[in-house]
């Protein structure tokens, strides 16, 4: 064997055996380096005979490329278990709890949610919204309405009052939203569309009623819309809301003061287990009250009941919540207890769209 | 109201099913509410005789009886712990599977101290007919064995309860209802007309009405020589049936009349009865024994009947106990009459009276019929006890308006949607009662005297459109019309969603508190004025409208507390009141978090866990703010904020003093001793109708976006200030030097404590230049960073920190 290949083993050998990157660079020095072992061998090649030249260099430049290769070769796997070996030292728990999420803790209360649902439906529809005061005047909750002084009809809402003021008149908790119809009708001139949903006050306080709750009035003036509108937009709406394709409706004949025809509506369903089915079963729930608008109310609020016609209708929205969400208590929505929140609430970015599904 | 089906019958020739004339009546606006079946729930208990009954073997208070149950059948054998079970006793029996309504339970074979029974014999209370539960019932021997037990005691009645609408009087009585079922083909009204009962001498008693507008209508007569006793059974059953206690013929009929001709009836035993009789106001101090064994006194807001001696009824509510009818009444005065409606139903109100008598006149009865009514009860009274009528007694001019309405027979399809021929029209009014004059297209319709609800055009198209059906009205499609889609959100509505979409998801949960709270906690936010106390509060602790959403929040917080669960953050978004003016109602957005529910990270975490403090309730403010589009470069942080917040941890939000948009920060300790409540509770308030108005933009494009091609370059500066300067005064006077260049100065480091003096904090800021038209060189750097060095010293007298 020459001294060559001895050399090209021994750097070979050596290569092999260098455990990390430092020892392999010490290696790479002692044999490429400026006073290597192979590059020596190079610098003697100027004292060479041109032949000789000739095949030892080409011998040595074999074994410096071979000495190279296997450098790079070595330096690939030494990084390579390097990274390996941090890699195997850096570990984590993967198996520790996450913190929850804010938006995911957070919880829209069913009343704005369902109040969210039916302003979206409604507002497809072609409908306003409009608002008025919690705090009313006996003419716009009652007179107004077609409420006679005296009559039993105001007894039928038992009302809470603020002390006569010194002109003797007295503010009240409005008992339902259709004051919101005489200042609808007051300030804009027909054709009127609009819902006005919220809150409501009675004196009252069961299983069944609590002393503040929640209302959508709906209110339609034209020259045209008749009962039959009324009929197929309520219709429509049930279907939408309760996310049905269809849905049964017994339109009964029913008084109030403030519509004439007036018409309660009742929703056939079937309770089963606390489950509520709509469209199937034996049971009626009243969930609504319409009508044509009387033509006192129309003539209050300046609008000749000969050319404009039109209705209204008033519903609960508690008590739709409740028998679309499945909540069995009406009191419940107010005890802000955050475990009843947490369960029949919504979370921020359930948004309720027609595109997307009310509640879906 | 209500009625039983045979009473129905009196008056309506049908044989139509039960069933269908309850749907019937459902649809035509007299909503049947239940119907008590009787006859249906007792059907399987039949009528058996014990044949023999022997000594249990087993015990001591049973016995083992045969009993036949007729039709042929072999004895049945059952035990019994009857005191009364014994041979020949005829009682009530019910078989294995049969439902014992009295104990809610089905029936099964049992067996009882190792004998078997095979059934049941039943007292009265099992049957929920009476609440008799001391024995087995007892029937007359003669008692058909076998038979139904229902049927035979006549039991067989359906009661029907109608929810009758305030506007139909004339339905509180069987008659009224029985004419509405008949425009509705359900059958023929049963009406022979009620013949005048001649008089046989003048009336006696002499009536003076004081007041024609309380009184319009009073008719009186005398019915000497009766004989008063119980009434004949058949009205005893009546008023059985529908709830009412029998007392005596004479006031058995006035009951009678009430429910079966809706006209309610007063009757004097004349004999207690002094001199004539006052229609009159009732004086102060004058008081009444009514026939409720109740004394009421009486003011002259009260409309009275009284003889020479005193007050003796409360006109159309109640007669006294004085001069009532018992069985030694030998002369009655029956009275007939017609009461402002209006003030009976302020004098019921007040003295507290649901009489079935209220419930009529408050509504209006027929006027027509005041005088009808009086014979009909005179012919009553003589079939039942006997004596000799007066002469009738009537005060008062017309009794019933005549109402005559132009309708157009189009109204109908106008505002009902629906075609009805004119026949039909024709008809169902004419069977209502309503007269039809002329053939169209407009008609004269008179209002029949007993229909006081009905005044106008859209009155008759109610009546048509009930009896034709509202179910026939067809769906009709509601076009929406070619309009642009609009968003119809106002700006508040707007906000309003919004802001509780912010909050909630901030990890916050919505509560939904009520609009009114206790005094002392309005008056601890700024309420309690006289205006937005409620007259009648349905409890102390609601009696004033809230001023702030935050009482109600504090108080759920501390019921969830009080639950076990401490770590709340919750929120509302409502209404508030600073007056009882539409302009003073707010919508505000409040909202409270407790103990671990921080905005850095709810509850306990290994991560890190956060006590949250008042800048949580900024955050959150600001969370609201930004969500509900309020111009937040605007935004000043005033330190301090309302009277109900810890002085030194609170803050005002606002835009220029005169508008303050709201507070956050600690709820002052006061406060939460006030409220009850444990702390500390963070919290904040903004109102969202301070948030001004965004200006309208003519375009949705957003402006052109402009991006700098240099690298913006980062600078620290650690300055030492005394503790009272505000991070927020540094940043502002950093900012302040160069506008254009410096586009963020952030606070990345607060400390107080080790290597500083104790009165100073350390304060440090990273700001940031941005180049606009060329790199800068490091001069240029410098000279803006000893800027900002100069200008912070001088505004604040703080140093660079070495």
């Amino acid at each position: 064997m020459t001294d060559l290949a001895t050399l090209e083993q021994t750097i070979l050998a050596d290569i092999a055996a260098a455990g990390d990157e430092a020892a392999l660079e010490a290696v790479r020095v002692a044999a490429l380096g400026k006073k290597g072992s192979i590059s020596a061998l190079l610098a003697t090649l100027g004292k060479m005979s041109p032949d000789e030249r000739k095949t030892q260099g080409a011998a040595i430049n074999v074994a410096k490329d071979k000495v190279t290769q296997a450098l790079s070769a070595r330096r690939d796997i030494l990084k390579s278990a390097a990274l390996d070996a941090r890699l195997a030292s850096e570990t984590i728990d993967v198996t520790l709890q996450l913190r929850e999420a804010p938006a995911e803790a957070g919880r829209i209360h069913p009343l704005s949610q369902v109040f969210e649902e039916v302003n979206t439906i409604f507002a497809d529809m072609g409908f306003a919204i409009a608002e008025g005061p919690d705090i009313e005047t006996d003419d716009y909750n009652f007179t107004k309405l077609n409420f006679p002084e005296g009559h039993p009809a105001r007894e039928m809402h038992d009302t809470f009052f603020f002390n006569p003021g010194e002109d003797g008149s007295r503010m009240l908790l409005r008992t339902h939203t259709s004051p919101v119809q005489v200042r609808t009708m007051l300030s804009q001139k027909p054709p009127i569309r609009v819902v006005c949903p919220g809150r409501t006050y009675r004196i009252d306080s069961d299983a069944t009623h609590t002393p503040q709750f929640h209302q959508v009035e709906g209110l339609v003036i034209d020259k045209g819309s008749h009962l039959g509108h009324l009929k197929w937009i309520l219709h429509e709406f049930c279907k939408a809301f309760f996310e049905v394709d269809h849905i049964n409706m017994r339109f009964r004949p029913s008084f109030f003061p403030f519509t004439e025809p007036s018409l309660e509506v009742d929703i056939q369903c079937r309770r089963d287990k606390g489950e509520i089915r709509f469209g199937e079963g034996e049971d009626w729930l009243e969930i609504l009250g319409c009508g044509m608008v009387h033509p006192n109310v129309l003539r209050a609020c300046d609008i000749d009941p000969d050319v404009y016609q039109g209705f209204a209708w008033g519903m609960g929205i508690d008590r739709i919540a409740m028998l679309k969400y499945g909540i069995a208590d009406l009191r419940q929505l107010f005890e802000n207890d955050v475990r009843w929140l947490s369960h029949y609430g919504f979370k921020p970015l359930d948004v309720p769209t027609l595109a997307g599904g009310l509640s879906t | 109201m209500k009625f039983t089906l045979s009473w129905l019958k009196e008056h309506l020739d049908t044989d139509e099913p039960l069933d269908k004339l309850a749907d019937k009546l459902t649809m035509i606006g007299l909503e049947v509410e239940n119907i008590e079946d009787k006859a249906k729930a007792l059907a399987p208990f039949s009528i058996a005789r014990v044949i023999s009954a022997e000594q249990h073997p087993n015990a001591d208070r049973l016995r083992v009886c045969m009993v036949d149950t007729g039709n042929g059948a072999a004895p049945v054998q059952v035990v019994c712990g009857a005191p009364n079970a014994r041979a020949g006793l005829v009682s009530v029996f019910s078989a294995p599977g049969t439902f014992i309504p009295g104990k809610n339970i089905t029936l099964g074979v049992g067996t009882i101290r190792g004998v078997e029974s095979r059934g049941m014999l039943c007292s009265a209370a099992e049957l929920e007919i009476s609440e008799d539960h001391d024995g087995i019932m007892e029937l007359p021997a003669d008692a058909p064995i076998g038979k139904g037990y229902a049927e035979w005691a006549g039991l067989g009645d359906p009661v029907l309860e109608i929810n009758l609408t305030p506007n139909r009087q004339d339905c509180t009585g069987v008659h009224g209802i029985a004419r509405d079922l008949s425009a509705a083909d359900m059958g023929k009204l049963i009406d022979p007309g009620i013949k005048p009962v001649k008089g046989e001498f003048p009336c006696p008693v002499k009536v003076t009405v004081e007041d024609a507008t309380l009184c319009p209508g009073f008719a009186l007569r005398l019915v000497r020589g009766v004989k008063n006793g119980p009434s004949p059974e058949w009205l005893q059953k009546r008023l059985t049936s529908i709830g009412l206690r029998p007392i005596n013929a004479l006031v058995d009929i006035t009951n009678f009349m009430t429910y079966d001709r809706a006209r309610p009836l007063h009757v004097f035993d004349a004999r207690k009865v002094n001199g004539n009789l006052t229609v009159r106001r009732a004086k102060d101090g004058e008081s009444l024994l009514a026939l409720d064994g109740r004394t009421y006194t009486l003011d002259p807001s009260i409309c009275v009947i009284s003889d020479e001696h005193g007050v003796e009824s409360l006109a159309g509510i109640m007669g006294g106990e004085t001069s009532g009818c018992d069985e030694n009444t030998t002369d009655v005065l029956i009275e007939s009459a017609l009461w402002n409606e209006i003030n009976i139903a302020q004098t019921g109100r007040k003295l507290g009276i649901n009489s079935d008598a209220r419930y009529r006149f408050e509504r209006g009865v027929d006027p027509a019929f005041m005088v009808p009514g009086l014979e009909l009860a005179t012919k009553l009274v003589m079939e039942f006890c006997g004596g000799t009528p007066s002469d009738t007694v009537v005060v008062g001019k017309s009794f019933g308006d005549d109402r005559i309405i132009d309708f157009p027979l189009s109204e109908v399809k106008r505002l009902a949607g629906i075609e009805v021929p004119l026949v039909e029209m024709r008809r169902i009014l004419a069977h209502l009662g309503f007269m039809v004059a002329g053939s169209g297209p407009v008609v004269k319709v008179a209002v029949p005297s007993w229909r006081s609800d009905v005044h106008g055009k859209a009155d008759i198209v109610e009546e048509v459109v009930r009896i034709v059906g509202v179910d026939k009205v067809p769906m009709t499609p509601f076009e929406r019309g070619d309009d642009a889609r609009k968003p119809v959100l106002t700006t508040i509505q707007l906000r309003n969603r919004r802001a509780k979409r912010a909050l909630a998801a901030r990890g916050m949960v919505e509560a939904v508190t009520w609009s009114f709270i206790s005094k002392p906690h309005a008056e601890l936010f700024g309420g309690g004025q006289a205006e937005l106390a409620l007259a009648n509060p349905i409890a102390s602790d609601l009696s004033d409208m809230r001023p702030s959403l935050l009482p109600g929040l504090v108080a759920a917080a501390q019921a969830n507390a009080n639950r076990g669960y401490q770590d709340v953050a919750l929120f509302e978004v409502g209404q508030i009141f600073r007056g009882d003016k539409p302009e003073n109602q707010f919508v505000a957005a409040s909202g409270v978090r407790h103990g671990f529910a921080s905005s850095k990270g709810m509850g306990r975490h290994w991560s890190g866990s956060a006590i949250s403090d008042a800048l949580d309730a900024k955050a959150d403010a600001f969370a609201v703010l930004a969500a509900a589009g309020a111009p937040m470069q605007a935004l000043q942080i005033v330190q301090g904020g309302a009277s109900w917040l810890h002085p030194g941890r609170s803050g005002t939000i606002q835009i220029g003093p005169q508008n303050v948009l709201g507070y956050f920060g600690e709820l002052h300790p006061r406060t939460l001793e006030a409220l009850g409540a444990d702390g500390p509770l963070m919290a904040f308030e903004v109102i969202l109708d301070r948030i001004p108005d965004a200006k309208k933009k003519a375009t949705r494009a957003k402006p052109v976006l402009e991006l700098s091609a240099f690298q913006p370059v980062s600078r620290d500066f650690a300055f030492i200030v005394d503790r009272g300067v505000k991070a927020g005064d540094i940043v502002r006077s950093a900012q302040g030097v160069d506008k254009k260049l410096i586009t963020d100065v952030s606070v990345f480091d607060v400390y107080e404590g080790k290597g500083i003096d104790p009165n100073k904090k350390s304060i440090a800021i990273a700001v940031t230049i941005q180049p606009r038209e060329k790199t800068l060189t490091d001069q240029e750097i410098d000279a803006v960073a000893a800027k900002i060095v100069a200008e912070v010293t001088k505004k604040t007298g703080g140093t660079l920190r070495a």
